[in-house]
């Protein structure tokens, strides 16, 4: 497909980017590595893994407690990434910013701290029909606990969400919506904005699993009004274990601290403790100190290329992959949402995604396939599991050529 | 290459499973499932005294899961309890470890390939993990994790 008559992608060198990502240039079984897999984790650019090792071998040293020089530079590198995450969430202060270990601990610190506080016997959370089971099992566990109901926003056939039937869901008694911003196995882009719009309407507060969205599209948790937002670092290729959460300043100095340790208190004694200002409240223990500069370095790359060089060029690339795929006799696409991002979830006919991912495997073709912790989406669309191809700004439209030849010869294999 | 993993009598088991139906008269039942790729089995066996009369199954899932359930419904029928899990304890081996082939495995050695692609191993012993669960208790649905 021609970049030309599109400035925006036209400015976008694709090769000279891939150069930043080392294990790129690999050869699988003899092939030319096509990474399909950046929404189970995303590749990491050498500013990424140079920062992480400039940490251990320059600046080691644990960080917000000693007075000398290593620990001072270690504290400013991993406090840097605060602001640097702040610029790129758009948060009012970098304050309202906790790090976590992922998007999955963003998610259980809200349902532990504030469900725990603010969740009664009758009261209702409202999820989506296409959660991530990370945003289901921390809001099941809670609802058990309280004996709260846990309801579910349905959708259609596409894989959107039908917002009259969420209005419907809606009552007094829901005290939070949580839904995702990007569908890991469908792609689908959810109207979070009206979505949170809808849930303060009815006095409810709003929680987005922020995940798969931010590798892909710009997000202002101002501009969506988001109470909480919450991200994982190594889908935006930064290191694994380290992400987001974002909530709103008066919401998180009425929270109680997730965790009891060090680093979160102001004075303990046998009798009390005090505990430390937002977000150390949330921050126990030594924390993940060469992931939090990781994930710096991240955002500093992302903000490098351009959100909207990168939303443009994946936009091609799915355009591009979406018709190529739907070309091929007997292959279904699930998610077929008319606001998608970088997701091609599909099925064969006859043929099992365990089977489609071991031949493209062999021929350096990396997909996920299973249920990709969407059992519930897998079980609507009454599908075992699927085969999934995921993009970054770092894939090509002859990686999907190779792709499309990968399926015809799993066809051929087992027809 | 994958043709190795995929061997002729593998990819005609999964496509024509044999004895890939329910039993009425069952009397052992356990069912099996694989969280990682969502593979569910369900085997009936039949055991008279000590001897495994007859053996079917139903499921959905991948090639090689399906053929593993196929050739063992074929391997099973006519072998005492004990050969049964003997005969899983060599399958067992043949897949996840160098040791030399052992010939009295039968037809069961296609599986052979199956050592070089470790993500696999649990979609080829589903079928062998339900029939020890099938055989050795009240039948709990096991799963491979």
């Amino acid at each position: 497909m021609s970049t030309l008559g599109n400035p925006i992608a036209a400015a976008f060198d694709v090769e000279k980017i891939r150069e930043d990502f080392p294990v790129l240039k690999q050869y699988i079984h003899g092939m030319p590595l096509v990474y399909l897999d950046s929404a189970a984790t995303a590749q990491k650019p050498f500013a990424v893994i140079d920062a992480i090792r400039r940490f251990h071998e320059v600046d080691c040293a644990n960080i917000h407690r000693g007075v000398h020089e290593l620990s001072q530079r270690s504290t400013a590198a991993y406090e840097e990434t605060r602001v640097k995450a702040r610029r790129f969430l758009n948060s009012k202060t970098k304050n309202e910013l906790i790090f976590v270990r992922g998007t999955t601990e963003g998610v259980n610190l809200v349902s532990s701290t504030w469900g725990r506080k603010n969740v009664q016997a009758g009261d209702e959370i409202v999820i989506s029909a296409m959660e991530h089971h990370s945003n289901i099992v921390p809001w099941q566990m809670l609802c058990e606990e309280k004996s709260a109901k846990l309801r579910v926003i349905p959708m259609n056939e596409r894989g959107e969400l039908l917002l009259e039937e969420y209005e419907k869901l809606l009552n007094p008694r829901t005290r939070m919506v949580a839904v995702t911003h990007v569908s890991n196995a469908l792609g689908t882009v959810n109207p979070v904005r009206q979505i949170i719009e809808m849930a303060h309407k009815a006095g409810a507060l709003a929680l987005i699993d922020g995940a798969q969205a931010v590798p892909h599209l710009k997000v202002d948790v101002q501009a969506l009004d988001a109470d909480f937002y919450t991200l994982s670092g190594h889908k935006i290729f930064g290191p694994t274990g380290i992400g987001v959460l974002y909530g709103k300043a008066k919401l998180l100095n009425a929270m109680p601290p997730y965790q009891g340790g060090g680093d979160m208190i102001r004075t303990v004694t046998f009798e009390k403790t005090t505990y430390a200002e937002v977000p150390y409240k949330f921050e126990a223990g030594t924390p993940n100190i060469a992931g939090g500069i990781g994930m710096g370095a991240a955002f500093d790359y992302m903000a490098g290329i351009g959100i909207d060089q990168i939303a443009a060029h994946e936009h091609e690339l799915l355009a591009y992959g979406t018709e190529a795929l739907s070309r091929i006799p007997g292959l279904r696409l699930i998610g077929t949402a008319r606001e998608k991002a970088s997701v091609l979830s599909f099925v064969i006919e006859g043929i099992h995604p365990h089977d489609i991912g071991t031949v493209l495997d062999r021929q350096g073709i990396a997909v996920r396939t299973g249920h990709h912790c969407a059992q519930p989406v897998m079980d609507w669309f009454k599908v075992p599991a699927t085969t999934r191809a995921s993009l970054a700004f770092y894939n090509t439209t002859a990686e999907i050529d190779a792709l499309v030849a990968g399926i015809h010869k799993v066809k051929e294999i087992f027809s | 290459m994958v043709h190795d993993l995929y061997q002729e009598i593998i990819l005609d088991h999964s496509k024509r499973p044999r004895n890939c139906h329910p039993m009425d008269d069952a009397n052992r039942k356990a069912e099996g499932y694989n969280p990682l790729c969502g593979d569910k089995l369900k085997l009936f066996l039949k055991v008279e005294g000590d001897v495994v009369k007859d053996v079917s199954f139903v499921g959905s899932g991948c090639a090689i899961s399906t053929a593993s359930a196929s050739l063992m419904t074929e391997s099973l029928k006519g072998k005492t309890r004990d050969e049964a899990l003997k005969l899983l304890d060599k399958f067992h081996e043949l897949l996840t470890t160098d040791a030399a082939i052992r010939e009295d495995l039968g037809k069961l050695v296609v599986f052979c390939g199956v050592r070089d692609y470790p993500a696999r191993v649990k979609c080829a012993t589903l079928a062998w993990h339900t029939l020890k669960s099938a055989l050795t208790n009240a039948g709990d649905p096991v799963t491979t994790e």
